[in-house]
């Protein structure tokens, strides 16, 4: 048990934030709280990918001019593929605190109870 | 061929397509529907004389997907309800004509669009080629009779129409979809073939199950579970619930029946499978016509009466022995022109007398002598008394049971005939024996007395020229 | 020199009819505010026009015939391919079409729920999720696939905020959907990262080669259920269905008919390419799962969805509940696993593309004509009351639809359900079949509720003039309505289409 958790320390410190991350978004009434929580969520996945593209022993992937015994590289795809999750995950947050923003406008609140309690007012109107 | 089926089902479709045209003219509107009603009733005539020479018309429209055909082939069987449809709209349509008018009803030019509408789904299934097409027009059927059901748009109207809706497309949806279904996968072919396509292709364990399937999947033929949306459905004015509910829409049901045991099963094959539905049609005939006995108002006790002499086919069918199946196709004529003259009647009692309850009747018989002659003429009919075309689908039918040996089924139907005497002839009765309660004004409109006798008449000279029907039950069970 | 160019466009239509709205989008974005519409009508005619000489040339082709297409020159499995196959085909073809649609009808649509001067950034918005959903078709690659996933997604969220000029809850509608699309997304994204791991590729047909090689690990399965997670949060199968109601219902009317039509459509593409493509390779597990999970999870869906639907007062919100339903219809084809139950699926993402467009545009064109008269709440039922008889044209068209939605004879809903329920039978699930047949049954309660109101209204409440009709509305959908008579009665090419998608899809896997 004990060596898996050493060879596979990466794994376990993806597994950790990602829960942590997952249990923000789940719990956390706060919307920003809530980008927040996604972010780690999505951070651990680029971790995960990152630690995939590692071989012990391996260095930068850089093309070095005239060297004489191979060479042995860290995968590069796993960080190219990452830089566009990368981009994807701002989108994603920038997006995401664009609409906070607007919600804090039209609800005067970003804790969600308050938005319920106000959808609950609007629908109770709209009823009448 | 071919033209004179697009010909019979065109001009349903093509009145129903006119007719919110000539809304602004009422007289041209119902004249269409008369001309319609002749053009198709010719069609008709055609194909029946065509298939009594022995052929098959056809008219393949075009294959909807791999192996499934828009294809309209007429049976001899479908040669009858044709005929029985198309020509009963004829004189439908001058009733409606005339009672509509007189009732002074909202929404006629809706009313007559939908009246043909309903007419092209009867013919549809009529002249369907195969069990699919007939599914379709089934469906169609349905729906186009909706806004017939609800014409009123009360809410008493409304709940029937749900009622009406829910139970037909409901049965159509659950039941008999994956009937259809079955037996394609089955025989891997839908069209009626004569003699059946399921004999040795289904495992005859099965078999039971199956009809089960179809017959109660078969809302329209009322079979006793599933009967009620018919009386619902008398909420309709009675034009509706003359040519629907008494001619297209229920033999629609019971022809679909009589199609599937002769052309699906085989009859041959089905026999024995379908003792128990011999037993449920039977209970359905004895049960409906005693709640029919304790209706008061006239048009629920007709529907009831509809709904047990339904069975009577489906008892044919579920019989399967040669004389049934013909006594069940014949039947289905004869109580069609029977049942629909008494209809008539209801509804001339109705606008002429204001009397929609048989209680109301007293009297009346002296002041409106044509409508009760023609009633009793119906009633006769259906009781199945010489001089009436009734009789011979009764006699056939009992010999159809007398044939499988089951005299209970001849017992049945004698105390069915004593039951139709007792809650059939009591208007009459009433109509001539009892004193009138008021003196109320009465008045009569030709265009709606016209077609009830010229239905009693004919339904009284069924008896003793049965026609070009007795040719075509003969082909019915010929192979 | 027109043929030269037909060619051109042929040759490189896999990846034109992506890039066509995805410049485009960019280009609306930038453009005066009155260009954004014919941007986006340009734009997805062309992917539309693409599309459909791409489906002519691979109708002419043997069903397993694959164009593969190398962005950029680099081959694969190195680098990013665009794949058109039969089923790709299919796909890209019912998007771009309705697409195209719903493009057209938006300009009416838009006009009450959406400020003038935005139009060129919604119609940037509307372009991208139109390429990201033809992108998430066409791509052969696992992790590109997740770019357009969010492409899609980002983009419809966007869309669905822009309801908020008409009623303030559709911010929270699209902060909710932003936050499980995004973990859907994530999901997904981990689920390739351990088939990454295992296999070192990202290229789907290569995937389908190399993981049944090392089909004993665990992390394969692992893979495969975080995959499988994700899209079925984007496709809404039941039970991470639960976001679609509210966005639909508070997104403005342009983009419910965009979302319904084509969105989930092409998640549930991606579902199946998932099962049969990736991880078709492996005997025992997609088999298991499509049979085990699929189908009480479609079941799930079709009941529950049809049941909410009947009890829902907002014909809005209720169509969006049906769309639950006859996802669980398209599921349950797929779940079948048979040749002819995933050719049930198909017919069905044509047909209900074709009659959820057709209704969405209706109501839109419906509840477009009240608006103003009966804020707040303009797609409350009893809303509608006598509009049978005040818009003919629009309303009739909406009923023929609606029609087709439960499976009347001659539409094409009906070919849907013939086909499924005897698919279903053949695969020897008679008792599923009664299920399905039960839930159209008791879809008819839910239409004909509308049909009631809008025809049969007592006759106090149907007094009003004719409202005006908009012939931007009436006419894709009357040409909706069209197709759906006459893919109901001509329904050979929907059938055919659909068995060669099928078959495509088994030859893969």
């Amino acid at each position: 048990m004990l060596d898996v958790l050493i060879t596979h320390w990466n794994y376990f410190i993806v597994v950790f934030l990602m829960m942590i991350g997952l249990f923000i978004v789940i719990s956390s009434m706060n919307l920003v709280k809530k980008l927040v929580g996604l972010n780690l969520f999505q951070t651990s996945v680029f971790l995960f990918y990152i630690s995939l593209g590692k071989i012990s022993g391996g260095t930068a992937p850089i093309i070095v001019a005239k060297a004489d015994a191979p060479i042995l590289y860290s995968n590069p795809l796993p960080h190219v593929l990452i830089l566009t999750a990368i981009v994807v995950g701002v989108a994603t947050t920038a997006l995401g605190l664009a609409l906070v923003l607007r919600i804090k406008a039209s609800f005067d609140s970003i804790e969600e109870d308050a938005i319920l309690s106000e959808k609950r007012n609007i629908r109770r109107r709209s009823l009448l | 061929m071919t033209l004179a089926i697009i010909l019979g089902l065109g001009t349903p479709l093509a009145v129903a397509l006119l007719t919110p045209c000539l809304r602004a003219y009422p007289i041209l509107r119902d004249a269409l529907g008369v001309l319609g009603g002749l053009v198709s009733f010719g069609a008709a005539l055609h194909i029946a004389c065509a298939v009594i020479d022995g052929a098959t018309p056809e008219w393949l429209v075009l294959s909807i997907a791999g192996g499934l055909d828009l294809r309209f082939a007429i049976t001899p069987l479908g040669a009858i309800f044709g005929l029985v449809a198309s020509g009963l709209w004829v004189v439908a349509a001058v009733y409606s004509a005339g009672y509509m008018r007189a009732a002074n009803e909202s929404h006629q030019t809706r009313f007559a669009a939908f009246y043909a509408l309903a007419i092209h789904a009867a013919l549809g299934i009529a002249w369907s080629g195969n069990l699919l097409v007939l599914f379709i027009f089934y469906e169609i059927l349905t729906f186009s009779t909706y806004p017939l059901v609800i014409h009123k748009q009360s809410r008493e109207a409304m709940r029937a129409g749900r009622l009406y809706l829910g139970l037909l497309v409901g049965t159509s949806l659950l039941l008999l979809l994956p009937a259809v279904v079955w037996v394609w996968l089955v025989a891997g072919t839908l069209d009626f073939t004569p003699g059946g396509i399921l004999a040795g292709r289904i495992d005859p364990a099965l078999t039971p199950w199956l009809l089960a399937l179809f017959a109660f999947g078969i809302g329209k033929a009322a079979l006793m579970p599933l009967h009620r949306w018919l009386p619902a459905a008398m909420v309709a004015p009675t034009p509706v619930s003359a040519l629907l509910h008494a001619v297209a829409v229920v033999k629609a049901g019971v022809f679909t029946m009589l199609m599937v045991v002769v052309y699906i099963f085989g009859y041959d094959f089905l026999a024995g499978a379908a003792d128990w539905l011999i037993w449920l049609a039977c209970f359905t005939i004895l049960a409906a016509s005693i709640i029919a006995i304790q209706q008061d108002d006239l048009k629920a006790r007709l529907a009831y009466s509809t709904v047990s002499q339904l069975s009577y086919i489906v008892l044919g069918a579920a019989l399967a022995s040669e004389l049934a199946v013909k006594g069940a196709a014949l039947h289905i004529v004869m109580h069609a022109t029977a049942k629909i003259t008494l209809f008539f009647c209801a509804g001339a009692l109705y606008v002429s007398a204001k009397a929609q309850k048989v209680s109301e009747l007293d009297g009346l018989g002296y002041r409106m002598p044509l409508v009760f002659g023609a009633f009793f003429l119906g009633a006769l009919s259906i009781i199945g008394v010489p001089p009436m075309g009734g009789s011979w689908s009764k006699f056939l039918l009992m010999s159809g049971g007398a044939e499988r040996g089951m005299m209970l089924v001849l017992v049945v139907l004698g105390v069915s005939s004593l039951l139709n005497v007792w809650y059939l002839l009591e208007p009459v009765w009433r109509g001539f024996f009892f004193a009138p309660k008021d003196d109320k004004e009465i008045t009569q409109y030709p265009l709606v007395v016209a077609p009830l006798v010229v239905t009693a008449l004919l339904s009284l000279g069924l008896f003793f020229t049965p026609w070009i029907f007795a040719d075509l039950v003969e082909l019915v069970v010929m192979r | 020199m027109i043929s030269f160019a037909s060619e051109y466009a042929l040759e490189h239509a896999p990846a034109l009819i992506i890039v066509v709205p995805l410049l485009l989008a960019v280009v609306a974005a930038l453009c005066p505010a009155r260009m954004g519409y014919m941007l986006a009508l340009v734009a997805s005619a062309i992917s539309a026009l693409l599309a459909c000489l791409q489906m002519q040339v691979m109708a002419g082709l043997p069903t397993d015939y694959r164009v593969s297409y190398h962005l950029g020159g680099w081959t694969p499995p190195w680098g990013i391919e665009f794949a058109v196959d039969s089923t790709a085909a299919l796909v890209v073809l019912v998007i771009a079409v309705m697409g195209f649609i719903a493009t057209i009808s938006s300009k009416q649509l838009f006009l009450r729920e959406v400020d003038g001067s935005n139009y060129n950034r919604v119609y940037g918005a509307w372009l991208l999720a139109f390429a990201g959903l033809l992108g998430l078709v066409m791509t052969a690659d696992a992790f590109n696939l997740f770019v357009f996933f969010e492409i899609s997604s980002l983009a419809s969220v966007t869309l669905v905020a822009m309801g908020s000029g008409v009623d303030k809850r559709a911010l929270v509608a699209a902060f909710n959907y932003l936050l499980i699309g995004a973990i859907g997304a994530i999901f997904y994204v981990i689920g390739a990262g351990f088939c990454y791991a295992m296999t070192g590729t990202l290229n789907m047909l290569d995937l389908g080669v190399r993981l049944p090689q090392v089909a004993s690990q665990v992390p394969v399965y692992i893979g495969f259920g975080f995959m499988v997670t994700g899209v079925m949060v984007k496709a809404a199968v039941f039970p991470m269905h639960f976001w679609l109601a509210p966005s639909y219902g508070y997104a403005p009317m342009a983009v419910t008919v965009l979302l319904a039509s084509v969105a989930t459509k092409a998640a549930l593409y991606v579902l199946i390419r998932i099962f049969m493509t990736i991880f078709g390779g492996i005997d025992v597990l997609p088999q298991l799962i499509l049979q085990w999970a699929l189908i009480p999870l479609a079941l799930m869906a079709m009941l529950l969805g049809t049941i909410l639907a009947i009890y829902e007062r907002d014909v809005k919100v209720m169509l969006a509940q049906s769309s639950v339903a006859q996802i669980g219809y398209i599921v349950l084809g797929f779940g079948v696993g048979t040749l002819a139950g995933l050719q049930a699926g198909f017919i069905h993402i044509v047909n209900h593309a074709m009659i959820k467009g057709g209704m969405f545009i209706g109501l839109g064109g419906l509840v477009l004509a009240m608006a103003g008269q009966t804020r707040p709440s303009p797609t409350r039922i009893d809303r509608l009351a006598g509009l049978g008889w005040r818009m003919p044209i629009t309303a009739s068209a909406f009923l023929i639809c609606g029609l087709s939605l439960i499976g009347v004879p001659l539409t094409a809903g009906f070919i849907s359900k013939f086909y499924l329920v005897s698919a279903v039978i053949s695969a020897g699930y008679w008792q599923i079949a009664a299920l399905v047949l039960l839930s159209s049954a008791l879809s008819v309660i839910y239409l004909w509720r509308l049909v009631e109101v809008m025809w049969f209204a007592p006759p106090e409440k149907n007094k009003g003039a004719r409202l005006p009709e908009s012939p931007l509305i009436y006419l894709p959908l009357w040409a909706l309505a069209l197709a759906n008579l006459w893919f109901g009665i001509d329904a050979g090419l929907v059938v055919d289409l659909s068995y060669r998608a099928a078959a495509a899809l088994m030859g893969a896997g």
